[in-house]
């Protein structure tokens, strides 16, 4: 069989690529567009280090074809920044140290972007859950929290 | 050169034909949240994919006879968003809702977690506690099907060659009427069931139980709907009584398996403690109704 022929909308730019059925879209976002943001830590769908969004809904790239992309709207951590300026949640993932080795961070943040899409003023709770799936072996979580309380406050012009 | 086909049709019946093309080693991919990790590990291996997800009967939820259609395709996240379903059915939408993450939630389907035939299926319990059954499409027309009787065994179902589950069928609720599903596991998000526990009942206006269904996960090689657990509410005011009966039927009907998460005994034990934990919670609902 020949490869398939996708046309997707990436971070609002058309994008149209080729690729085999075997390959899943975070292969194609790192290996064919060089979109390496998004990081393969399991391949299982359980660390949501490969986060992003298809049609706005937050998924795992390492669990979704790249051939199931075609005519969706794929979001990706490269999409997350207007231009230079790093988007809130960025800058307090820095300010409040929430990294250190940072594979995690690019998942984390796409997927918290989507909470606060969702719900702009979460409680720690809710927080946690939803980011349940994503997971961190340096930080201890509590730095990340942090550092989504305060862009969602930031967000939220407070 | 890739060795696997893909399709994404967007009619049943053109689904129907690119499986049966397929043969035996033709699969079907609803969120993928099961088929790309066997996939990936080797586990599962097909010459052909079938991308049911593009098929407008498997993505909607409607209203339907006073309950729901809801297609075997829609994801666990659609699901919970959907009030009137969630109204209805909290112990079902429960059940699909503890599947994995946010991430997992935006893929995973019932028609998924009930194909994949996994003894642990969370929302399978629930569903069969509510009676659901599904519309199953295949060479030979449609079928309807209870859902207690697609699964055969782990990692087998009932479906023929060519057959798939295009939707589900959540019945009416009549007044005073509850469910819920709850699980046991060692934390609290992101692992899987030691057993599972699914109760559905309804009341009559004086309190008293007319109908009950008990459906437990985990406990043996299939998810086991418990005739013995309803007998021991039906007819009564789901006292004390009534739901340690349920609690015996429940442990009575375990077969389970001794692994790393919990051994015969243990499962046992906890089958009757969470099938009346379910019960209590349904008909704190049913009260409420
Ligand atoms: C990180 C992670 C956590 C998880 N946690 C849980 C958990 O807590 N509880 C739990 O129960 N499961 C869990 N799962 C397993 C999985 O997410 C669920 O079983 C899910 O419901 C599968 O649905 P899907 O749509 O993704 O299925 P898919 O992967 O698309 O399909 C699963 C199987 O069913 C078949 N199939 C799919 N749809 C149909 C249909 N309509 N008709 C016929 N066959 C069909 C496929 O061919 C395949 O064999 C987890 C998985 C991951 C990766
Ligand atoms: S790489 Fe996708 S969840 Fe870990
Ligand atoms: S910063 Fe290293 S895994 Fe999170």
């Amino acid at each position: 069989m020949a490869k398939h022929h996708v046309a997707t909308t990436i971070n609002g730019d058309p994008v149209e690529y080729l690729c085999d059925t075997e390959q899943t879209l975070l292969d194609v976002l790192r290996d064919n567009l060089q979109l390496t943001g998004s990081k393969e830590g399991c391949a299982s769908g359980d660390c949501g280090a490969c986060s992003v969004t298809i049609d706005g809904r937050l998924v795992c790239a390492c669990l979704v074809l790249g051939v199931e992309a075609d005519g969706c709207e794929v979001g990706t951590i490269e999409g997350i920044a207007e231009g230079d300026s790093l988007h809130p949640l960025q800058q307090h993932f820095l300010q409040d140290a929430a990294l250190q080795c940072g594979i995690c961070t690019p998942g984390f943040i796409v997927a918290a972007k989507s909470l606060l899409e969702r719900n702009p003023n979460p409680t720690e709770t809710e927080m946690r859950y939803w980011l349940a799936g994503n997971l961190c072996r340096c930080t201890g979580y509590d730095k990340i929290i942090t550092a989504v309380t305060n862009a969602a406050s930031e967000l939220r012009g407070e | 050169m890739t060795q696997i086909q893909f399709s994404a049709p967007t009619s049943v019946d053109d689904a129907v034909r690119q499986l049966t093309d397929g043969g035996s080693a033709a699969k079907i991919l609803a969120g993928g949240t099961d088929l790309l990790v066997q996939l990936r590990a080797g586990y599962a291996r097909p010459t052909t994919i079938v991308d049911i997800k593009r098929i407008p009967e498997l993505r909607q939820i409607k209203a339907e006879n006073g309950g729901f259609r809801v297609g075997a395709a829609v994801a666990g996240a659609e699901l919970s968003e959907h009030a009137e379903v969630k109204n209805s059915w909290p112990g079902v939408v429960e059940g699909l809702d503890l599947i994995g993450s946010t991430q997992i939630q935006g893929r995973a389907s019932l028609g998924g977690n009930l194909c994949n035939a996994s003894p642990a299926a969370d929302s399978v319990p629930a569903m069969i506690a509510a009676a659901a059954t599904c519309t199953i499409a295949g060479p030979g027309g449609q079928r309807e099907a209870n859902v207690e009787d697609i699964v055969t065994a782990p990692g087998q179902t009932s479906l023929g060659e060519g057959e798939f589950i295009v939707s589900f069928f959540l019945p009416a609720r009549p007044p005073h009427s509850g469910d819920a599903y709850l699980r046991f596991i060692p934390r609290t998000e992101m692992d899987i069931a030691v057993v599972g526990a699914g109760v559905s009942l309804s009341l009559d206006d004086g309190g008293k139980c007319v109908a009950a269904r008990l459906a437990l996960g985990a406990v043996a090689p299939r998810p086991l709907l418990v005739e013995d657990g309803a007998k021991a509410l039906i007819g009564t005011m789901v006292d004390d009584a009534a739901l340690a009966k349920l609690s015996a039927a429940a442990s009575a009907a375990c077969n389970p398996i001794d692994d790393k998460r919990g051994t015969i005994e243990y499962r046992t034990k906890v089958a009757g403690v969470l099938a009346r934990r379910a019960a209590e919670i349904a008909l704190t609902r049913a009260r409420a109704n």
